[in-house]
């Protein structure tokens, strides 16, 4: 077959089984355009700003597990797309982002509309490619979804000149069907010896801990999670990137952990013995103090990257793999090996951890007069049946959303955890609306979040994706304001919003439908109506408490059991 | 502690700015990088001199290993056994008699070669190790020296071990 290179993308894209293209049309990326307006195997979702493309693609991706795949053009195009290119990085996940670039020969010209794009990514991509010859189009894209898509995902960017796609220029096209990269084996095999040491730790434990994070969602791991959890009986703890891949709410499950995490799993945490992680990365938010984490126990660490090994907390048993076969070897082994885990020092182990848990670190005040956002969660939890896909912005809503909305299955909890992108959570949505097209999706958010990217109403009014926006209206921005109130003696700087958008009008203003909820015994009743609203997206604007904080809190720089809670009169 | 790391990459353009980014971004310190093409001109091989505790040089050799443009690394210092060769052009004053003699006879010392000579100057050769280049510069008058230049290290480990495909 003989292609010109628009129509080798687009061909390519169709041949890879590419559903979606999150894009916006520019210069540099006409000609591919052109090639799309003549097929109508992958279907084209126009955002209404580039971050929206890359959110987009990037809740797709999270929410099916299948690549994101983005498409924009040179310069602006380019440098718009980078935070949401970030924040796949940080999350490791899958992109392709195709971006148009200036034709080959204006090159370093300074030409209208041409920024380096594979300089600017580079920091934040798991690898980029510039394509210098039309004939390199088809394997360089194939490079690009085998590098995003294996070993430790992340985001890869494909900068393509004007020049390569032009359509008069043909050339012989096949589908590469597969390829190997001599600098790149994201296949590893599991050291048996290391299983074998990893299994004694584990059954020598008196106080053990299963501390869980995104690789056991990236890996699709959680029913193998779930086998091995229970096989041992032992407590686990998730990450913000790990929810839902151990259900919630279980006995074993102690909740998440870290700055917001509950008191029992960062006690926990901080007493145990053996700590078994498991695709998890050891980040500050969980960490806290490093010369404080976990002073007592020996580290087992499963992760398929070997940099993470180590890189923040000395690992005793590091385990190189992908964390669902590791556990299925790690599974049959404690069958073999005829042990059984210490069942009194468990026992004792469980009362520590059950005398925690009653601390019911979590409360707030349910007499309030004012909407709490924790209870607009817990309602969204009940109204959903817990059946709902839930993105969410970066802030305070985003903790009330992780420890009050219930996960019971992984890819459900979509969310910037690494590089906390406001203005995620709606374009988010809008992509595992597309990937999940009979779901219930709903985006809690905040109003200074919503703002960075509200843009995308009009993507979603384009798309028919019957979104439910949750936002908790405090008119501060929570997080910043708690932080002052903390520690900079409430000097409130720059963190309340002095003018607001109507939303309700705005969401009008779109297409969609607004409802504001002022009083909490309408709570329950919005949120009803608003699901029952099955084709429409329905923004719901809740005026919560403006001085919430979110409980409890481990300051920055502190330790596991250094943990602030709330006093309720 | 200075460790030599040695890399085999694809010769692409912009694989050394990996590398370089690489570093600057998660606060390595770089002391000395060369690159050049290899008998296989798909490939090109950098040598790294860089330092840190051992936690640091851990994951400094995992995180240029990462690199998907990397395809064989090797910590010649951690592996033992291994030459070390630098490369330096030293322009010295050399406007009187004295001079003269005393600047050929610390060349023979070091086991340098003269390559140029003017009335006024001469141009050194000298290799080894970065501590041997060091002691040249000491044992001349500091303001006799008029121009430095030296390659970085390169290194090789001994015996049978290679840094290949």
């Amino acid at each position: 077959m003989e292609l010109s290179g628009d129509d080798i993308f687009t061909q390519f894209l169709k041949d890879e089984g590419v559903e979606y293209i999150f894009g916006y049309p520019g210069g540099a990326v006409l000609h591919i355009y052109d090639a799309l307006f003549r097929q109508d195997a992958v279907k084209h979702i126009l955002v209404r700003h580039e971050q929206g493309a890359t959110h987009a693609a990037d809740g797709y991706a999270r929410s099916t597990g299948k690549p994101g795949v983005v498409l924009v053009t040179s310069g602006p195009g380019a440098t718009n797309a980078v935070t949401g290119i970030a924040t796949a990085y940080l999350d490791s996940i899958p992109l392709v982002v195709i971006t148009g670039q200036v034709t080959s020969a204006f090159i370093g010209s300074d030409a209208f509309q041409e920024v380096d794009s594979v300089g600017i990514t580079r920091p934040c991509v798991k690898h980029n490619f510039l394509v210098k010859d039309v004939k390199d189009l088809a394997i360089t894209l194939k490079k690009a979804f085998y590098v995003a898509t294996t070993g430790r995902p992340g985001p890869v960017v494909v900068d393509i000149p004007k020049d390569i796609t032009d359509p008069h220029i043909k050339i012989p096209y096949e589908y590469p069907e597969s390829l190997e990269l001599r600098s790149y084996k994201p296949v590893v095999e599991v050291q048996a010896p290391q299983i074998e040491t990893a299994v004694d730790a584990l059954l020598s434990a008196k106080r053990p801990m299963i501390y869980s994070g995104g690789g056991s969602v990236l890996s699709n791991a959680s029913n193998e999670l779930r086998t091995f959890t229970r096989q041992l009986g032992y407590p686990i703890t998730q990450t913000l990137m790990g929810l839902g891949a151990y259900p919630d709410p279980d006995p074993l499950n102690v909740g998440m952990l870290g700055m917001h995490g509950t008191y029992e799993a960062n006690m926990a945490m901080h007493d145990c013995d053996v700590l078994f992680a498991v695709g998890a990365r050891f980040d500050d938010r969980v960490t806290g103090d490093l010369e404080q984490f976990c002073p007592n126990a020996k580290v087992i660490h499963i992760d398929i990257d070997p940099a993470s090994i180590s890189k923040n907390v000395h690992v005793d048993i590091p385990i190189i793999g992908d964390v669902k076969q590791v556990l299925v070897e790690l599974s049959n082994a404690i069958i073999a090996s005829k042990r059984e885990p210490d069942a009194k020092a468990l026992k004792n182990w469980w009362k520590q951890i059950k005398e925690w848990s009653s601390k019911d670190c979590l409360r707030y005040d349910r007499n309030s007069a004012l909407i709490k956002p924790q209870f607009v969660v817990e309602k969204l939890y009940e109204v959903t049946g817990g059946d709902a896909f839930i993105t969410s912005d970066v802030g305070q809503h985003q903790m009330f959303a992780a420890q009050f909305y219930k996960f019971d299955e992984p890819r459900r909890w979509i969310n910037s955890g690494g590089l906390g992108t406001m203005g995620f959570g709606l374009p988010a949505a809008i992509g595992t609306q597309l990937g999940n097209p009979d779901a219930t999706v709903a985006c809690v958010t905040g109003e200074a979040s919503i703002q960075m990217c509200i843009q995308e109403l009009a993507t979603a009014f384009q798309y028919s994706t019957p979104i439910k926006v949750i936002n908790l209206n405090n008119r501060y921005m929570g997080m910043v304001r708690q932080w002052q109130e903390f520690f900079y003696e409430s000097r409130y700087s720059q963190s309340y919003v002095e003018a607001l958008p109507d939303f309700v009008k705005l969401a009008e203003a779109y297409g969609h439908v607004g409802i504001r909820i002022e009083k909490p015994e309408d709570v329950e009743g919005a949120l009803k109506e608003a699901f029952a609203m099955k084709d429409r997206l329905v923004f719901m604007d809740f005026i919560t408490d403006q001085k919430e904080n979110v409980y409890p809190m481990i300051a920055a720089g502190k330790g596991h059991h250094e943990m602030h809670e709330r006093e309720l009169a | 502690m200075q460790h030599i790391i040695s890399l085999l990459m694809e010769n692409e353009s912009g694989a050394l700015s990996r590398v370089a980014g690489l570093f600057s971004a998660r606060g390595y310190n770089i002391e000395s990088l060369t690159v050049a093409p290899t008998e296989d001109e798909t490939l090109s091989r950098m040598t790294i001199v860089t330092s840190g505790s051992n936690e640091i040089i851990e994951q400094i050799n995992k995180q240029l290993d990462k690199l998907i443009d990397v395809v064989k690394l090797i910590d010649i210092t951690a592996n033992g056994d291994h030459i070390e060769r630098e490369l330096m052009l030293i322009k010295v004053q050399a406007d009187s008699s004295e001079k003269r003699e005393e600047v050929k006879r610390q060349a023979d010392i070091f086991k340098g070669r003269i390559l140029d000579v003017t009335d006024t100057t001469y141009i050194i050769e000298l290799t080894g190790e970065g501590s041997k280049l060091d002691g040249f510069i000491k044992a001349m008058d500091k303001k006799d020296i008029l121009e430095t230049v030296r390659s970085g290290a390169t290194g090789i480990t001994r015996g049978e071990t290679c840094l290949k495909l």
